[in-house]
Formats: structure tokens, C-alpha cells, sequence
């Protein structure tokens, strides 16, 4: 498939975030400000894009061929944790901008639940390893895009005197996170798969 | 503490779903139905009592600075097998629904937050109770959104039909926005409990008082 259109499917079409529920910690978690908002959608999309691009060849050059495809849940769970330290560690050292701003989130990564899901996806439907990697960058760019749409919502809702107590906070975020969500549903049909 | 209050804390203190706010992607992604919410709930549970009381027994052991590697690990452990008595024991239809929020347990907050505040700190028991008091408070919250959105978009309320009509069914309530709106609900009310308790309590619940 192409591969544009594969990057626009996983951005747009079936968003992770809003149409399948990946990452509803960080999603809810950290989207009260847009700046932080932008520092934890990059370090998803980041390391999102990474740990597709190993444990896909992983799977099917080293798990396929020993039969051992049962072990993909510990496997992938130990090379997520271990690339994030990796990478934190390449930042501190070599990009002291870049860890300035993307540093406090990447430990938080590590138990992030679209990373994983979205290697486990890669690995259970047939894709080629242009397509996984190509698949989970759409993934983070949805992520980042519904992330910083939300924190943008925010912002100007919780500081909004008309909105009754009740409301504020979680409830109004499910619910834009809700009418998003619909929003997104328009892209249905986008692609024909 | 006792056993009972261990249990009643994670189902009714401290519920992970309605009082902490945690776990909400197997929480809005597989409660399109009561029953798929239950399996879901029942499966966390059974991974987390066994992780609990294995961190437990192992807790003087494993050393303080690579603990959330061991925890991983073992989690991932307990969900491997879970996964394969899943596949060769549990209903096609249930296997299918549930999907990757089976192997997605292992990266369940809930569940770490559970081994790192309670099991590595307390007795195998104890562990066992806690985590499944949790465990059961986590099914408890499942449980309702799948009852509510299966009958406002389906008409049925654990397969069992009640509004046969189709044009009653709300079909947004199965779909991805019916869950946040769902869980929207839910916490406002408890919100709007929470405020006016001192109220309720008052009127012994009685709204004309």
C-alpha cells in the first residue's frame, strides 16, 4: 500500500487515541497546557516511531524463525523499556536543548500504552517494515495532533467562568475528547483499504 | 488492617475507576457490552492477584533499583499466560473483542501502582487481598459503562434483549464517542455526590427535604 496513505489511515482515518483508545493516560494526563501538551506529543511520536522500527524486524527475523512468537509481550515490553533509557540518555549527552524540553516525559513513556499497542498492532497485521514504521509515525502525529487539540480546548474552557463547577475539569475533557472523536468519524471513508 | 476493609477499599474507597481515575483505555475501549467489560475486568484482576502476591513473596529480594524492570517482567509473565489460556479456553467472540488490551495489561497503570504502593511493602495475603479488592473495583467500573452503553445502543443488558425496537437504539453509545461521553456522565454525577453530600446525607437521600 502506499505508504501516504497508510501515514494519512493512522493519523486520521482510525486515530489511535480517539477511535481506538491508545493512551488515554498521557491523553488526559498531561493536557492542561499546550506547551507541555507539544513536549509529550513529540517524545511519543519520537520513540513511537523508533520502537516500531526494532521490534518489528525483531519479531519476525528472531521470534518467527525460534517459534517463540508467544514471548512478543515480554520482548516488546523489554525493548520499549530499554530504548527509552537509551534514548534519554543519547539526549542528555549530545542534545542538551532537545532533553531540556523533551526529558521530563520520556520516563513516563515507557508505560505508555500506545507504544506498545501500536508495535503489537504492527507485528499482528501484515505489514511490511516500511509500512509498520510509516504506520506508527501517523500514529504519533494522530496522537500529537489530538493531544495538542485538546490541551487547546482546555485552556480556554477551565479558565471560562460560565462553565458550572460540575462540569470542570474531567467531565468537559471526556466530552470534547467525545465530540473530537465524532469530528474524526468524518474522515471515515477517506481511504478505501 | 482487615481483610474485609482491604477488599471494601479497592471496590468502594478507592475505586480505581470512579474514585482514581485510572486505567481508562481497557475502561473506554471494551465496554461495548456488559459481558465483553466483565472479562475484561476479571482477566485484570486474576493477572493482579497473582503479580501482587508474586512481588510479595519476592519483595526482600529483588533489589530497590531495578524493582520496576522486575515488575514488568513478572507482570508480563502472569499476561503471557493469560493470553494463551485466553486463546485455547475463552469464547472466539470475547478472544476477539478484547484484542490487544489483553497483552496491553502489562502497561496498565492500576496495576503498578498497585505492586509499588501495596505488594512490595505487605505480606503475601494481605497483597493478595489488596490486589483483589482493585481488581474487583476495577470490574465494578467496567461493569457499568458496558451495562450502560449496551443498552442505550443495543436495547440489551447482558445479551438480554429489553428494547427490540431498532429505532430506540442510540448506536453512538457503541462507537468511540459513546465511551467518553459515557464516562463523561459518570463522573459528574459522582462529582455533583460529592459536593452536595453533606446534603444527601442530611435528607437521608430524600430530594424534597
Amino acid at each position: 500500500m502506499n505508504p501516504f496513505m497508510v501515514l494519512i489511515g493512522a493519523a486520521l482515518v482510525n486515530n489511535y487515541v480517539l477511535t481506538q483508545f491508545l493512551g488515554m493516560c498521557p491523553f488526559f494526563g498531561v493536557s492542561n497546557k499546550t506547551e507541555t501538551a507539544l513536549g509529550m506529543g513529540f517524545a511519543v511520536l519520537f520513540v513511537m516511531t523508533l520502537a516500531s522500527a526494532i521490534t518489528h524486524p525483531f519479531y519476525h527475523y528472531i521470534l518467527v524463525p525460534l517459534n517463540a512468537g508467544y514471548l512478543q509481550t515480554v520482548v516488546f515490553i523489554l525493548i520499549i523499556a530499554s530504548l527509552v533509557q537509551f534514548v534519554e540518555m543519547f539526549l542528555k549527552k549530545s542534545f542538551r536543548a532537545l532533553y531540556a524540553s523533551l526529558g521530563i516525559f520520556l520516563p513516563m513513556i515507557t508505560t505508555n500504552c500506545a507504544i506498545f499497542g501500536v508495535t503489537l498492532i504492527n507485528v499482528k497485521d501484515p505489514h511490511s517494515f516500511t509500512e509498520a514504521v510509516v504506520n506508527s509515525a501517523g500514529a504519533g502525529i494522530g496522537f500529537l495532533l489530538a493531544l495538542l487539540l485538546l490541551a487547546g480546548v482546555r485552556e480556554k474552557s477551565d479558565n471560562n467562568p460560565d462553565i458550572p463547577e460540575i462540569f470542570k475539569g474531567f467531565p468537559l475533557a471526556l466530552f470534547s475528547a467525545g465530540l473530537m472523536s465524532i469530528a474524526l468519524m468524518g474522515f471515515q471513508g477517506l481511504i478505501k483499504f | 488492617m482487615s481483610y474485609y476493609k482491604l477488599l471494601k477499599k479497592g471496590i468502594v474507597d478507592e475505586n480505581p475507576i470512579f474514585i482514581q481515575l485510572v486505567a481508562l483505555c481497557p475502561l473506554l475501549a471494551v465496554t461495548t457490552s456488559a459481558i465483553n467489560g466483565i472479562s475484561m475486568g476479571l482477566s485484570t484482576a486474576a493477572v493482579m492477584v497473582c503479580a501482587s502476591a508474586a512481588i510479595s513473596v519476592l519483595r526482600k529480594v529483588i533489589p530497590n533499583e531495578i524493582r520496576i524492570a522486575v515488575f514488568v517482567i513478572i507482570v508480563a509473565g502472569f499476561v503471557t499466560i493469560l493470553e494463551l489460556l485466553m486463546e485455547a479456553y475463552a469464547p472466539p467472540a470475547i478472544n476477539e473483542a478484547l484484542g490487544i488490551f489483553i497483552p496491553l495489561i502489562v502497561v496498565n497503570c492500576m496495576v503498578f501502582s498497585r505492586l509499588e504502593a501495596f505488594a512490595s511493602k505487605n505480606g503475601v495475603l494481605p497483597s493478595a487481598a489488596d490486589a483483589l479488592g482493585m481488581g474487583l473495583g476495577f470490574t465494578l467500573g467496567l461493569m457499568t459503562l458496558g451495562v450502560i452503553r449496551e443498552f442505550l445502543g443495543n436495547g440489551s443488558v447482558f445479551g438480554f434483549e429489553l428494547l427490540a425496537d431498532p429505532s430506540a437504539h442510540v448506536l453512538i453509545m457503541l462507537m468511540a464517542p459513546g465511551a467518553f461521553f459515557t464516562l463523561g456522565v459518570i463522573i459528574m454525577v459522582m462529582k455533583f455526590y460529592r459536593a452536595h453530600r453533606a446534603y444527601f446525607r442530611a435528607t437521608k437521600g430524600g430530594l424534597s427535604g
